[in-house]
């Protein structure tokens, strides 16, 4: 199993209220999943996401990742799991404006500690691998939505991480880059990658080989039996 | 660390307008430090160099009654100072500071030099020993020295410096012809000149009073044998000591009055026997040490001290600006904290983003340092030019200051990277 979440409560404080945003999760993800997270804006998707993500803490529960213990992980050793063990695409790509697509990429080598040299030769083959080759040199501005999108994912994937989370990638997109980023995305899991990917769109969750729904802070479905029926449909 | 000054430069040069705004202060700051610094240097060695010149490391005890100097012929001489003889000298030559010792009387003619139809007013007259112009550095141009002999046979012989033979006899030789002192003839065996290094510069009109006192008309020496043929008998010397080294200058004077003024306690009998008796102490004659080293020293402490001042005002410029710095390094955090976001995101560490805002902040001010040396240098010269004084550009000053921004910077820069570095990944990605 790569990821376990057990009675998981995220609560937010608004004013002097608190308000449950996620409710008794529990999911468990092993390696190799392609899992579509589900559900209306405000359900709790992103927050769950941020929280797999070690972007975010739940108020109580317990989240194993790779057989770590994240609620009791230290700052530093978040940090390096973040780099390492999880790649993090955008709605919004959030890449460096005033980093060439090459310069970006190689970011999240520089925090593990990679040498300029075996950065930019990394880099460079993400980029080719996302075919990108011939933009390497280029700045985000210069850059349509999918290819920044496709940038993205190159970071996200340059340090091999175990898993691949995406929020909404295909939200920023048309139609035609979002299905050439989710063929990108089955060519990853076809690798192997694992991947759990945010939406709302039927189409683009489609694509996963798994989906969970949220509703107000609660998953329906999460049942192993429920992912095998899917499988088979 | 390269990476982030690499990224630094960037991101100053991508708002050029608000980086240098920022880094005005500090620019303005070490331009100041920087120009003040120059030109009190400038101006201090150049005092050092007029008062104690390259080679003239001789200093001279003068006999004074009160703030003045005594003068042959201006008054009655003082009875209770006795004549400078070999017995006081070779006291003064055994001080451990002092290698050589001369003496010389001073006089003033108002009227009564002529050298045939041309008469000279207000003529310096020095009655030298045998070693006094050497010591002081009179070289020969024409005729020649005193010898042991003119002074042993009384002879009637006068050298003149050269502003004393261009008054009297124009451009013509004097050298054999006769000077008349006081109506007694002299014959001029010579004419002598002051070697650069030991004359005094002569930069203000109280310079002028001291060097020349009222001798404009030039410099008459005769031996001071013959002294009393022109002044009366009795009349005090004044002494010049050659120290061993210019550091020695001070004691070397010091001593040689305290020698001389023994002298005049134990010939007087009307001073009593206290140190400083405060009623005669005006009109009391004694002799001073009149030290350019220890003058040019006082003169350096007064303008080192005036530098000092100006610097901590300046360092005022330095402080607002620290602040303006930390001012736009506040605002730039908040400007990049989805971007601060992002990278935790991709696994920064709080010190990748605390070092990379240190930086930025420590280049800023390094790059106001460079900019405001260079300013300051300017501005040096520019005081230099207008006020005429020279600039001495120091180069520990300009590596102290380029230093000092640069410490601005990251004392000042420290608490907004405190808080990029604290920044939580979610919220900072949510920023909006």
């Amino acid at each position: 199993m790569l990821l376990e979440l057990k009675h998981l409560y995220k609560n937010y404080i608004q004013g002097n209220m608190e308000v449950p945003v996620l409710k008794d999760i529990n999911l468990s993800i092993d390696e190799g999943e392609y899992v579509a997270i589900m559900g209306p804006s405000g359900s709790g998707k992103s927050t769950l996401m941020n929280i797999i993500g070690c972007i975010d803490k739940p108020t109580s529960g317990t989240y194993l990742l790779d057989g770590y213990e994240i609620e009791k992980c230290r700052d530093r050793e978040l940090s390096r799991i973040r780099n390492k063990e999880i790649g993090f695409v955008f709605q919004n790509f959030n890449l460096l404006p005033r980093q060439s697509a090459l310069d970006n990429v190689g970011l999240p080598m520089q925090y593990a500690g990679f040498s300029k040299k075996e950065r930019k030769a990394r880099a460079k083959r993400m980029l080719e691998m996302v075919d990108l080759a011939d933009r390497v040199s280029f700045k985000p501005t210069q850059l349509s939505g999918g290819q920044k999108q496709r940038v993205a994912i190159a970071r996200a994937m340059v340090n091999n991480p175990k898993i691949l989370l995406a929020d909404e990638p295909t939200g920023a997109l048309d139609s035609k880059s979002g299905i050439a980023v989710m063929e990108l995305f089955d060519r990853l899991h076809a690798e192997g990658a694992t991947i759990i990917m945010i939406t709302h769109s039927e189409e683009i969750a489609g694509f996963a080989k798994r989906v969970i729904r949220i509703i107000d802070g609660e998953l329906l479905e999460n049942t192993p039996e429920q992912k095998e029926e899917k499988e088979d449909e | 660390m390269l990476e982030n000054i690499r990224l630094s430069f960037q991101g100053i040069f991508s708002h050029k307008l608000r980086s240098f705004l920022t880094m005005l202060g500090i620019i303005i700051g070490i331009a100041a430090i920087i120009a003040i610094v120059s030109t009190i240097k400038g101006t201090s060695e150049q005092i050092k160099e007029n008062l104690v010149g390259s080679g003239n490391n001789i200093v001279e005890i003068k006999l004074s009654q009160g703030e003045w100097g005594y003068v042959s012929g201006d008054s009655q001489p003082p009875k209770n100072v006795p004549v400078v003889d070999d017995a006081i000298k070779a006291e003064i030559e055994a001080v451990d500071e002092v290698v050589a010792v001369a003496s010389y009387r001073l006089g003033t003619m108002y009227e009564g030099i002529y050298f045939g139809n041309t008469g000279m007013e207000g003529a310096t007259v020095i009655g030298t020993d045998p070693d006094y112009m050497e010591l002081v550095g009179y070289t020969v141009t024409r005729g020649r020295m005193f010898v042991p002999d003119d002074f042993k046979n009384y002879n009637r012989f006068a050298i003149l410096d050269d502003g004393a033979a261009s008054a009297l006899a124009g451009g013509d030789d004097p050298v054999g012809k006769t000077l008349e002192i006081k109506g007694v003839p002299y014959v001029i065996i010579g004419v002598v000149e002051q070697q650069d290094s030991f004359a005094p510069k002569i930069e203000t009109l109280e310079d002028w009073e001291t060097y020349y006192g009222n001798g404009a008309g030039g410099k008459v020496f005769v031996p001071d044998t013959v002294w009393p043929m022109i002044y009366g008998f009795d009349e005090p010397y004044n002494v010049v000591v050659k120290p061993t080294n210019t550091e020695a200058m001070t004691k070397a004077g010091k001593k040689t009055a305290d020698i001389l003024n023994d002298k005049i306690k134990s010939g007087s009998s009307s001073s009593s026997m206290g140190e400083e008796q405060k009623e005669d102490s005006e009109s009391r004659f004694k002799y001073k040490s009149q030290d350019l080293l220890e003058k040019a020293k006082q003169m350096q402490e007064v303008s080192n001290s005036t530098s000092r001042q100006l610097i901590w005002i300046a360092s005022i410029s330095l402080l607002v600006g620290g602040i303006g710095v930390m001012n736009i390094m506040l605002v730039s955090v908040t400007e990049r904290t989805r971007e601060i976001g992002l990278k935790k995101a991709l696994g920064a560490r709080k010190s990748v983003i605390l070092w990379q805002f240190l930086t930025e902040a420590a280049v800023l001010t390094f790059l106001g340092g460079v900019i405001g040396v260079g300013c300051g240098i300017g501005l040096a010269y520019l005081i230099a030019n207008v006020a005429e004084t020279p600039v001495a550009i120091s180069g520990a000053a300009i590596v102290v200051s380029v230093a000092f921004s640069t410490i601005i910077g990251i004392v000042f820069g420290f608490i907004p990277s405190i808080k990029a570095a604290n920044l939580n990944p979610i919220d900072a990605l949510r920023y909006e």
